[in-house]
């Protein structure tokens, strides 16, 4: 069917249009509104979905959301009320210890992995694939599987492991003192292996002959690794740190299946603490003001880390 | 001393001698373990019969079996995934679409405010999806100025995914990249705006389309602040939001999440494996440039 008339459009195409002249055609390409209406599924979308959720929070944030009652101006008041809540100071506190640890940890393993994985043999390339697949896992998946590896019984399966190298059992989510490093854990075992895709494309841009000139003057590994290798790593550095600090402290699904602040709060982070505040508890404008004062943290780390880069460079 | 051993800085790959190559491989398998091994031993006890966290492993007792996956119909999963397949499908679609057409317009036609609409787009890349999540419920539930309550269906899973600064920044770069003169040559040869762009453009764009095609698959198929936001009841449920609610069974107790997660897996693992190349060329020139 559509077939056959895309044929006859084709036979009769030039009878059919008989109006579309070149100079018309050409006329119709310098109206200015055909780029406008390309450009209008996206911009309508940004704007619904991007652009008015961010104006309705910063009112929000002013307000108290009172739903059918009308919304209420409270002035800062939401503002003054959750940074003196002691839950959201510690959870702002856990964001940054999470975001903190899971950076420097993925980053750490990251080039480990890297330095290890790097080169273009088959093996090495199975192996690489293999190791990233915990990025391209759902982070939902992710954390249902660390949760069964993390069950704390001593027959658990991560503790059935650890016993075979003669550790004791952990109790890891299921205690205040080890679950946050556990939360940690599943962070850096998505985190390296991305880190290590990144820092494999930075160091298939260092210059061969630098190794070769550096091995015949005499530098052993770790010097060329030292004085070749991590220079040249220094802008992948700055990317990685930008980016996975952004994802750590806006940090949900993990937290939320993994433990949702458990136990005790001691794994609440900020988005944890807001959605409770916002979805469960109908506290609207004050998740609202969490959410403004999230947002500000993000483009302040983002400027900062910009400008370190600035004079660095 | 042979110059492949500069291919690398440690130049493991290339180490010779009986110890050094069992040490290497040793170490290669643990990696693996590591890294992989969980996801596998979830493959595996998705059709097994383990029934609690102790038996999870990658060799677990008891042989095979489907009765998760019988179980796991009981418990709607198969609507779960069917629920996440037509979000993203019409999200995939959707968006490509949307930055197909963006990114046409952006790095084609001269537009005076292309460098400031270029902003307004790059800008919603800074802005994290979890900072507007409460207040885009509000937006939701009431859609001004049409008064549409999106809460509880598709589409309010759907559109907000629809415009992706990733997807956009992408394509006009690749698109910018098209000589200019097979385009001309089209409009030479008589055809429109849309012609051009569907069979000129767009074929010449396929590295890209497989690019934004294979992030925008694992974007949407990861979404879960948002499906739980818009999500009223479990019918509406994506199966990543799901899961959470599958952990234990009656009968095949862990057995059932083991299934429902190995589903949930796979489509991404199989987009990964299938687009390998488009997936790591994404990676690493998306964070060069953000």
């Amino acid at each position: 069917m559509t077939v056959r008339t895309a044929e006859a459009r084709r036979a009769n195409g030039p009878t059919e249009e008989p109006g579309r002249t070149p100079e018309r055609r050409r006329k119709w390409r310098r109206s200015p509104y055909v780029p406008w209406l390309f450009l209008a599924p996206a911009l309508i979308l940004i704007f619904y979905f991007k652009y008015l959720p961010m104006a309705y929070g910063l009112r929000m944030s002013f307000y108290e959301v009172r739903g059918y009652l009308g919304d209420l101006y409270v002035g800062g008041q939401n503002y003054s009320d959750i940074v003196t809540d002691d839950k959201f100071t510690a959870a702002a506190w856990h964001s940054v210890v999470l975001a903190v640890g899971t950076t420097a940890g993925s980053m750490f393993f990251g080039l480990i992995l890297a330095l290890l994985l790097e080169g273009s043999s088959r093996t090495l390339w199975f192996v690489r694939t293999a190791a990233f697949l915990p990025v391209v896992t759902t982070i939902a998946v992710a954390a249902e599987v660390w949760r069964i590896l993390y069950h704390p019984a001593a027959d658990g399966p991560l503790n059935s492991i650890l016993g075979l190298i003669g550790i004791s059992p952990q109790p890891f989510l299921a205690d205040e003192q080890s679950s946050l490093l556990s939360v940690m854990g599943v962070g850096i075992w998505r985190g390296a292996p991305y880190d290590m895709m990144i820092f494999l494309a930075g160091l298939a841009g260092v210059d061969r002959s630098l190794y070769e000139s550096s091995a015949v003057d005499g530098a052993n590994t770790w010097h060329r690794f030292r004085h070749v290798t991590v220079p040249a790593l220094r802008p992948v550095f700055a990317i990685l740190i930008t980016l996975a600090a952004i994802r750590g402290i806006r940090v949900f699904t993990e937290v939320f299946l993994l433990t949702n602040g458990a136990p005790n709060g001691s794994t609440e982070v900020l988005m944890t603490l807001i959605y409770k505040l916002g979805l469960q508890q109908g506290k609207l404008g004050i998740a609202a003001a969490g959410s403004i004062l999230l947002f500000g943290a993000t483009v302040v780390l983002t400027v900062a880390v910009r400008a370190l880069r600035r004079r660095e460079v | 001393m042979s110059a492949e051993r500069f291919d690398t800085v440690l130049g493991l790959a290339y180490r010779r001698g009986a110890v050094a190559r069992i040490l290497v491989i040793l170490l290669y398998a643990i990696l693996v373990l590591v890294f992989a091994g969980p996801l596998v031993a979830l493959m595996i006890g998705a059709f097994s019969k383990v029934v609690d966290p102790t038996g999870f492993s990658l060799i677990p007792e008891g042989g095979f079996t489907l009765r998760n996956f019988i179980a796991a119909g009981d418990r709607n999963v198969y609507h779960y995934l069917f629920n996440s397949f037509v979000v993203v499908g019409f999200g995939l679609l959707l968006q490509m679409l949307v930055s197909v057409f963006a990114a046409y317009a952006l790095a084609r036609h001269k537009m005076r405010l292309a460098a400031l609409i270029m902003l307004i787009i790059l800008a919603t890349m800074m802005l994290p999806e979890e900072v507007i999540a409460i207040p885009l419920s509000v937006v939701l539930a009431d859609l001004p100025p049409f008064d549409l309550d999106l809460i509880g269906t598709y589409a309010g899973m759907i559109l907000p995914v629809g415009a992706w600064g990733f997807s956009i920044l992408v394509m006009t770069e690749f698109m910018k990249e098209v000589p200019v003169e097979l385009e001309e040559a089209a409009r030479i040869d008589g055809a429109g705006e849309l012609r051009t762009f569907f069979s000129v453009i767009l074929p010449l764009c396929r590295p890209a389309l497989g690019v934004i095609g294979v992030f925008g698959f694992t974007m949407i198929w990861d979404q879960y602040l948002l499906p739980l936001i818009v999500a009223t009841d479990a019918t509406q449920y994506t199966l990543p939001i799901a899961l959470r609610t599958l952990r234990s069974d009656e009968e095949v107790g862990i057995g059932v999440l083991l299934a429902a997660s190995m589903l949930a897996l796979l489509p991404s693992v199989i987009a990964f494996l299938a687009f390998q190349r488009q997936f790591v060329r994404g990676l690493t020139s998306g964070a060069v440039k953000g």
